[in-house]
């Protein structure tokens, strides 16, 4: 870990276990910071203060009884707002949800209270997570603080911004397609989405089923392998996760990997800032030992069908469950109960989630279903093969992870084919199950601000540890992104 | 896709229990169309290339032990709840009952 002006998670975690700052003090400072800047970054959504302070507490409390002390102990945390936390408002950034509070606790926001964690609140985000660039949602679109006329990416827009502003050092989203991995490489953050099943789901408002990952945001390397020992492992709340535990790999070398570069994650129209930034990441990789390999993934081209038709398709079976019975919000309609569901659903419903409800209903509905969701399934098969035999290979693959810098708002809001486009070179990992990881490799020229941009590396599955030992690694020899213009600088 | 893809949008629509209104389906009819053309793509490969498309485990997952344990109450689950009655979620009458009108509440 490089010194910044700003302590990361562990550094901090350090800190407040030796007493050399208290967690109340922690926790005051974040949201004097919030208060101070959150107006126009608009990354939080709710914001629990009154809890947080009480537990902040509580936590300093048993800090001075002698009480062990968990490897989270007193951090302040953001949560997506499709994460559950009982009594918190996880309104999923739709108006069908307006005012609902979770019942219960997911299971990864447990591990995270377990480990003694502080949550602040919940973060703006597109509308159940379907969307690039946060302005899907229907509250408030989150600002890039590097940037605020720019997007902070989607769908995890605010947790993003909530660590890259410096309000908390770490941060949990849901990464779908992309929707970690992407805010981090257009916000100067570290994203990871694990290995499918490898965080239990218990408690994730559902979008794409077979592709949704709790995932976390955080400024370091190490930061994300400290939250992955604390939130991997079996849930029996989830028969998707996977049953061995986290365990950060300390003493990686890079001395004779061999790390794949697909061609197809470099076009020739890629930016060339960024094509220069991802190079000197792999020249990075090179002088830490590792040999550079060029391959193909020769069915990257179809990955964005496939995954707007496997997505949408599990989409509008999960968002079946927002009927206006059980909660949220209700419109009577013409009195009749399939006259409520519609209207409550026509009233509660953003554009982009109309869009995708009906494209997943489309390609499931009778006639068409094996011409698209079956179609869509087998091409999901040929894009694992790929990786399969990629990792036959190499190592690792790395690439850039979005083929462009934070663009600005409202460039692509009424151009969903060009917004689903910019999911390009994050899907294929998420088809696949895979872990990745974006890490901020540099600064790009955009319109006049200093952008950062991600470089992403892809392990074969179940190899969480070594795609985080290596980015850990490769970090050091990375530019620092700095501090973002529009943030704050953490105490 | 259908000929007429404001046709195939209200159809749809009325698959997935959403009410769409005339302007709605305006805008989103050539939308709809535009994605399923670029997402044509999907139709470039033979299918002799294709496998037979069974999902295939992408996770590490293991059974548990069928355990019980205790759910959530009734009062947590209904608290969320649009509309209520006692215990119960309250939802528009589906068959008219002599004396009352459609669309009252009913169990």
């Amino acid at each position: 870990m490089k010194e910044t002006s700003r302590p990361d998670a562990t550094e901090l975690g350090a800190q407040l276990r030796s007493g050399e700052r208290s967690v109340v003090e922690t926790v005051q400072a974040c949201l004097a910071a919030i208060d101070s800047r959150d107006g126009e970054l608009r990354a939080f959504a709710h914001l629990e203060r009154e809890r947080a302070l009480a537990r902040a507490a509580s936590l300093d409390e048993s800090r001075r009884s002698g009480a062990p002390l968990g490897p989270l102990f007193g951090v302040p945390v953001a949560l997506k707002s499709n994460l559950c936390w009982e009594g918190a408002v996880t309104d999923c950034g739709s108006r069908i949800l307006a005012g609902y509070r979770a019942p219960y606790t997911a299971t990864c926001v447990q591990r995270l209270l377990d480990a003694g964690a502080v949550p602040l609140g919940t973060t703006h985000m597109d509308e159940f997570a379907m969307g690039s660039s946060g302005e899907n949602s229907a509250y408030a679109c989150s600002k890039n603080p590097w940037d605020p006329t720019r997007t902070a990416g989607g769908s995890s827009s605010g947790s993003a911004v909530a660590v890259a502003a410096g309000f908390v050092p770490l941060a949990l989203g849901s990464d779908t397609g992309g929707s970690v991995r992407q805010p981090a490489s257009h916000t100067g953050t570290v994203g990871f989405k694990p290995t499918y099943g490898r965080v239990s789901r218990y408690g994730l408002v559902a979008f794409g089923s077979s592709l949704d990952q709790v995932s976390p945001l955080a400024s370091s390397v190490r930061d994300i392998e400290l939250t992955l020992e604390v939130l991997a492992g079996p849930d029996p709340l989830d028969a998707t996760s996977s049953p061995g535990r986290f365990e950060r790999e300390r003493d990686f070398s890079l001395e004779g990997v061999r790390i794949g570069r697909p061609r197809e994650y470099f076009p020739e129209d890629l930016d060339g800032e960024i094509r220069a930034r991802i190079e000197s990441g792999l020249q990075g990789l090179v002088e830490l030992g590792a040999e550079i390999v060029e391959l193909s993934l020769p069915h990257t081209e179809v990955a964005i069908p496939t995954y707007y038709v496997v997505a949408t398709a599990e989409a509008s079976s999960n968002l079946a469950r927002f009927d206006g019975v059980r909660y949220g919000q209700r419109t009577p309609g013409d009195g009749s109960l399939v006259g409520m569901y519609r209207a409550t659903r026509q009233a509660g419903f953003g554009d982009e989630v109309k869009r995708r409800i009906l494209l997943g209903t489309y390609v499931l509905s009778s006639g068409y279903y094996d011409a698209w969701y079956g179609r869509a399934s087998k091409v999901r098969e040929l894009l694992r093969r790929d990786f399969d035999r990629a990792f036959e290979e190499v190592d690792l693959v790395c690439g850039p992870t979005s083929a462009s810098a934070a663009f600005p708002l409202g460039e692509k809001a009424d151009d969903p084919v060009s917004m689903y486009l910019s999911d390009l070179l994050t899907v294929p990992a998420s088809l696949a199950g895979l872990p990745a990881v974006s890490l901020p490799a540099g600064l790009v020229n955009g319109g006049g601000s200093a952008l950062p941009v991600g470089l992403q590396l892809t392990g074969p599955r179940g190899e969480d540890a070594r795609v985080l030992a290596a980015a850990r690694l490769l970090e050091e020899s990375l530019p620092l992104p700095g501090s973002p213009p529009h943030g704050e600088v953490r105490p | 896709m259908e000929d007429d893809p404001l046709e195939t949008v209200r159809r749809t629509a009325q698959l997935a229990r959403l009410e769409i209104s005339q302007e709605e389906a305006d805008r989103l009819a050539p939308q709809f169309a535009r994605i399923l053309e670029a997402f044509r793509s999907l139709e470039s490969l033979p299918d002799s290339a294709l496998g037979p498309g069974s999902p295939r485990e992408t996770a590490l997952s293991a059974p548990r032990a069928d355990e019980p344990r205790p759910p959530l109450g009734a009062e947590e689950v209904l608290r969320p709840a649009p509309e209520r009655v006692e215990d119960y979620f309250s939802v528009p009458k589906t068959l008219p009952t002599p004396g009352t009108e459609p669309g009252s509440p009913g169990r």
